[in-house]
């Protein structure tokens, strides 16, 4: 009799947790680990599902979604859209982030050493070897830069931040584009990497005279370097969070199918040249429409309650208008019945 | 009949005793035999698996795999031909490096050190392979690459004459990070783990042997180089061997400091890569060829693992017959 009690009182509960909270999985990109964390461990507090995300890498997170091993997959890298059609996927922006050259030259404060696309990629690709080459000096009149070979600086792992640099590059300079091109890692033509964003900035710090990329939010976290970039308006521009809004505001995110746009070369007086989004992929047709709801009801959360937390993080919220354009994109997201999975 | 009461004199007692032993012998032996041939099927798995993982490279590059130095994710082209180059230099550098060093140790564990101080240094080496080589990396990195770089490259780049073979030979960028860097830490992380099994190697020696050497008036240096290190000969090639296959597939402490640069490296201070370094910086993101290129790196790195220990064999079974 009491062990029938028991089993009775197992079963209610565990009817009752299933209908109560949600467990969620997601895997990918390493970029924006520290923001979902947070908004998973708030959303949390607030509701009682949990979220779990694992930050393995924008590849494994597409080859996870693909195999359905997680409910939902992250990139840095925007997925085109004939490869979402191919794998039946279905992908949105959630906050913005950028890619910062970073220097180590005596002499040179932050934001002092003015860059321009066509510069950076010479230098990526060995062409400039001197700081004082006549090129860099002509947008450098009032800076003494010295007589120091120029060590170029990569990323040695896979990395979006490879990505997005690499296609600024390409988008900047055709030799570089019909040269090394643009991917999450090239053949690089110069210089050594460092693994990671900390790996790159210790290799910088620890060259004098050399040029490195690295993200934004780590970037201005250890108070690097950087220089100053100019953008398709012609101004000189600082990396700022308000500079990364400025280059999200002018993208035409409406007329790209699966929001693929790389933030590059944005029109706008203060935008920052090389600023992109970070994506969530999930199946655009869902075979659990319960399980499909709670994951477009977190980033639904996310979107109305995380921007405080995501720019505690330095990173940059999406622009409202973004945001509708997304939450409108969800109705084509539909459970077994064909019926939108969130409403 | 209770068991107090069964003696062993008790004929009934001896023969069911023996027979429930040989009842259980089949066992044993199945036991055993399972133990040995599980890690020969994993062996054999893994080798599959790298081989069946690798092939689309190996199918599209054939041989120039192996030969290419061009390693392009964007057109897709992979050449492994930087990597490979760079693991077998690193790695017959670290033993270069680590060999004597380890050797010394030993010798004097075993020959000179007073009772006192044998037990402290013994378990400290053995502590030193202990530790995780992420720790190296992060200590060859932000400790001894600024300290290589100010103190041994940036004077060696100084000193060497322009246009000399010593010039070509120290060329790179001097920050720390490169090819001897790389070496040095790899020797650092395989010299206790040589020491302290040469030092075992070394105890074995029958005191008897040591003895009478002395006894007929050898030095210390003759008694090792003649006696007690040709009695180990054989047991110290293996030592070796393992000290070089821990240096062909060390990844991480590699990976911080090599400076990770596909290309062939041009002198000891520029930077380079090993099959490890390159397999761990990019299979996170690979998909695809570039996937399928990185396993087979692997395999390639395996066959070179697996001819070391071929040859280590080898010589032992030449010198066993002399």
């Amino acid at each position: 009799m009491n062990k029938l009690f028991a089993v009775a009182a197992i079963s209610a509960a565990a009817i009752c947790g299933a209908a109560a909270a949600a467990s969620l999985t997601g895997a990918g990109a390493t970029f924006p680990e520290l923001v979902y964390n947070r908004w998973a461990k708030d959303y949390a507090a607030k509701t009682g599902n949990t979220i779990s995300y694992n930050g393995i890498g924008s590849g494994g997170g597409i080859k996870q979604i693909e195999a359905g091993t997680v409910d939902f997959g992250a990139s840095d890298k925007p997925l085109a859209a004939d490869e979402l059609a191919k794998n039946g996927l279905a992908q949105f922006p959630t906050v913005i982030g950028g890619v910062v050259p970073v220097v180590n030259l005596p002499g040179v404060a932050p934001g002092q050493l003015k860059l321009t696309g066509p510069i950076v990629a010479d230098i990526f690709r060995g062409v400039e070897k001197f700081w004082d080459d006549p090129v860099i000096v002509s947008y450098n009149r009032g800076l003494k830069l010295p007589h120091l070979p120029i060590t170029v600086v990569h990323r040695s792992d896979g990395s979006g931040t490879t990505f997005l640099f690499t296609s600024y590059l390409s988008g900047n300079a055709a030799h570089w584009a019909s040269g090394p091109g643009a991917s999450t890692s090239v053949n690089w033509p110069v210089g050594e990497g460092g693994k990671g964003n900390e790996g790159v900035a210790v290799v910088v710090k620890q060259t004098t005279g050399s040029i490195g990329y690295v993200e934004y939010a780590y970037a201005k976290q250890n108070h690097m370097t950087y220089a100053v970039l100019r953008n398709k308006s012609g101004h000189w521009v600082s990396p700022t969070a308000e500079a990364f809004a400025a280059s999200a505001a002018g993208a035409k995110w409406a007329s790209a199918p699966g929001f693929n746009v790389l933030l590059l070369d944005q029109p706008g007086a203060n935008a920052w040249p090389i600023s992109g989004a970070t994506f969530i992929l999930v199946h655009s047709k869902q075979t659990n429409a319960q399980t499909g709801h709670d994951v477009l009801a977190f980033f639904d959360w996310a979107y109305t309650n995380g921007n405080p937390a995501a720019e505690s993080l330095d990173y940059v919220p999406l622009p409202d208008g973004v945001k509708a354009l997304v939450r409108k994109s969800w109705a084509k997201i539909t459970g077994p019945d064909g019926k939108p999975v969130f409403k | 009949m209770s068991t107090a009461e069964i003696s062993a004199a008790d004929p009934a007692f001896r023969r069911r005793a023996s027979a429930r032993g040989s009842g259980l012998e089949p066992l044993f032996r199945g036991a055993c035999f399972a133990a040995a041939t599980t890690l020969l099927t994993a062996l054999g798995g893994v080798l599959v698996a790298l081989f069946i993982g690798g092939w689309p490279a190996i199918a599209k590059f054939g041989f120039g795999f192996l030969t290419n130095v061009t390693w392009d994710p964007v057109q897709d082209v992979y050449g492994a031909a930087g990597p490979i180059v760079g693991t077998l230099i690193t790695s017959a550098l670290a033993l270069l490096f680590a060999l004597p060093v380890a050797g010394g140790v030993a010798f004097f564990l075993v020959e000179l050190c007073p009772p006192l101080l044998r037990r402290p240094i013994g378990t400290a080496v053995e502590l030193l392979a202990g530790i995780p080589s992420i720790v190296y990396g992060m200590w060859g990195l932000f400790v001894f690459a600024p300290v290589f770089a100010k103190w041994v490259e940036i004077p060696a780049m100084g000193a060497a004459p322009a246009g000399t073979f010593w010039a070509s030979l120290v060329q790179g960028i001097p920050n720390g990070s490169g090819i001897l860097a790389a070496s040095i830490i790899l020797a650092i992380m395989i010299l206790p783990f040589m020491a302290a099994t040469l030092r075992e190697l070394l105890q074995t020696v029958p005191a008897q042997v040591r003895e009478s050497a002395y006894g007929l008036g050898a030095t210390t240096g003759e008694v090792v180089m003649k006696v007690t290190l040709p009695y180990v000969r054989r047991g110290a090639i293996g030592a070796v061997m393992l000290g070089l296959g821990r240096a062909l597939g060390e990844t991480m402490a590699v990976t911080f400091v090599i400076g990770n640069s596909h290309d062939f490296p041009k002198g000891l201070f520029d930077a380079g890569s090993t099959i490890a370094s390159t397999i761990a910086n990019e299979f996170n993101e690979a998909s695809g060829l570039q996937a399928s290129a990185l396993i087979a790196l692997g395999l390639v790195l395996f066959l070179i693992t697996f001819t070391v220990l071929a040859l280590a064999r080898l010589l032992l079974r030449n010198q066993a017959r002399v």
